[in-house]
């Protein structure tokens, strides 16, 4: 046994290394192979030290893992991440849930069945099944097999309290008065399912960055709980890193859009309807095409693309790269201005850029690339809205007042490439299309930006 | 003591991550985000115990669990490389 918690010391080490080394896109590559070296030392360890193992059945179990596992990794598109990362922080919270479950029937009436053994592995079981079915909607909602509105019912609240309150309740009851009846234990399982349910749905398509993120952190704290439960340090600090890291990501997305946690996950925004849109001010926009784009651009020195999600939607990332080196042949200075709620993930639209092959030097995120808008000559807007919206710096009415935004306004020109001129996730004109430095030019962000690379050539 | 032993690790391990984690760039994370999904298949190693419990139905819970932990830990750092791989610089 001695070796074997050596080994866990090590793994958790190497789980550690990987992480520091995600510090740099030059190591990160590196660090990932130590976490998973860490991993294998884990299974390794854990194969070798235990007696009465069935190695037959525990293979089959890995093979059939292994396979969907690098099924899921080879075959998913770089825009369906989110729901990659969403699908497995189920399927790591579930596994956390059916360990505890197990040792639960295992322990079940012997001596060995202490009060602390109960409550952990109650909490082990309520948080990773919660993750379980949570993270399996939150899939369905991205990947469109359900809807992305947020699904709402009078009375929604009530019920999840009511639910938390008969948890604690039934929680603290079988913990300390020990299992009577095994009924007590399937209800905690169910309760939590539906829990899980019930606080997904009426969340919107466009906060799951943030649910996501804290679902991610939930698979680790379930992974820790699980930890407790087996006495097993490398759950316990795994679980630990992992919850940490969903726990700072869910802030930075919920900064991102000004909005606090409880906002997010209890204001079923994008379901109400804005009202304030009667006293929208009319927009004296000017609208323009690619060659005069272009034109403009051969004069600029120094150039931004604010890419938003509407690029990855047209599939245009390797079109605004083409543009972007051709702009660098010029002689100008390019680079990429990425918000925090560019993509539908944290960081998710830096990896479609660099599947484009933008070099990672190039993007800029919001501190970095703010002050670069003040000398900045043209500032190139595509797909993107609510995050260039000036509003949110000074109009206290709208509903993005206080979103950290890229100040691409500061910027001598500004050209913005949208579809139409509809609004928004938040639903709300934008008065930079107004300004007087701003142009629009309309259409499917590939076709025109294939055009303007076409412009620029011939120039 | 036991008790409070695990508990200094998992206090010491939170503050760990926090550390390490705040020095992770926001353009790498989303990889973060898949790497530590990875991380958090851990779970395998419980798994794996739970099923020495024989016939019981521990047993297939644990092999439920296996399969589990084992889509997050080879999904997980398989994909994560996948998407490292594509950040290059000029």
């Amino acid at each position: 046994m001695e070796y074997t918690n050596l080994a866990y010391v090590l793994a958790s080490v190497l789980f550690i290394l990987g992480i520091k080394k995600l510090s740099s896109p030059k190591t990160a590559r590196t660090g990932n192979t130590i976490s998973s070296i860490g991993m294998l030392i884990a299974i390794i360890a854990t194969m070798t030290s235990f007696e009465l193992l069935d190695f037959k059945l525990i293979a089959i179990g890995i093979i059939i893992g292994a396979i969907i596992g690098a099924t899921f990794a080879i075959r998913i598109e770089m825009t369906q991440m989110p729901q990659m990362v969403a699908i497995f922080n189920g399927f790591g919270g579930g596994a956390s849930a059916l360990v505890a479950a197990a040792e639960f029937f295992s322990k079940y009436g012997t001596s060995e069945q202490t009060m602390f053994l109960t409550g952990t592995i109650i909490l082990s079981i309520f948080i990773g099944t919660l993750t379980l079915t949570g993270s399996f909607i939150a899939f369905g909602k991205l990947q469109g097999f359900i809807s992305g509105q947020p699904i709402v019912f009078s009375g929604q609240q009530v019920l999840n309290a009511f639910i938390v309150v008969a948890l604690i309740g039934l929680g603290t009851y079988v913990t300390i008065g020990g299992v009577e009846e095994m009924n007590m234990f399937y209800i905690v399982i169910l309760l939590a399912a539906i829990l899980g349910i019930t606080l997904t749905i009426p969340i919107g398509g466009a906060d799951m960055p943030v649910v996501i993120s804290l679902l991610n952190s939930y698979s680790g704290l379930a992974a820790a709980s699980t930890g407790f439960v087996l006495m097993n340090n490398a759950l316990i600090i795994s679980g630990a890193l992992v919850g940490a890291s969903g726990l700072i990501l869910t802030n930075i997305m919920c900064k991102g859009m000004n909005r606090s946690l409880a906002n997010v996950i209890f204001g079923a925004v994008g379901l109400q309807i804005k009202s304030n849109s009667g006293e929208a001010k009319q927009l004296n926009i000017k609208s323009s095409s690619t060659d005069e784009a272009a034109m403009i651009l051969d004069a600029a020195d120094k150039v931004i693309i604010v890419p938003g999600y509407g690029l990855a939607v047209a599939q245009a990332q390797h079109a605004a790269r083409e543009v972007a080196e051709q702009l660098e042949s010029m002689g100008k200075k390019v680079l990429y201005a990425i918000h925090p709620v560019a993509g539908r993930m944290p960081g998710h639209m830096n990896v479609l850029l660099a599947e484009a092959n933008v070099p990672y030097e190039q993007l800029k995120d919001l501190d970095q690339i703010n002050p670069e808008f003040e000398d900045c000559d043209v500032a190139i807007v595509l797909g993107a809205n609510d995050v260039v919206n000036p509003a949110a710096r000074h109009d206290k009415s709208s509903p993005i007042y206080g979103m950290p935004i890229l100040d691409v306004d500061k910027s001598r020109t500004v050209i913005i490439n949208k579809r139409t001129m509809n609004p928004g996730f938040a639903g709300i004109q934008n008065e930079l299309f107004g300004f007087d430095n701003s142009i629009m030019v309309f259409g499917d962000a590939k076709e025109m930006l294939t055009a303007l690379h076409k412009d620029l050539k011939e120039l | 003591m036991d008790m409070i032993n695990i508990l200094t690790v998992f206090i010491l391990a939170i503050f760990i991550g926090f550390e390490i984690i705040t020095k992770v760039p926001p353009t790498l994370h989303t990889p973060l985000m898949s790497g530590s999904n990875a991380i958090s298949g851990i779970a395998i190693v419980g798994a794996i115990i739970a099923t020495k419990v024989d016939g019981e139905i521990g047993t297939w819970l644990g092999l439920i669990a296996v399969i589990f932990a084992t889509i997050n830990c080879v999904g997980g750092f398989m994909v994560t490389d996948r998407m490292l791989k594509m950040f290059k610089r000029k």
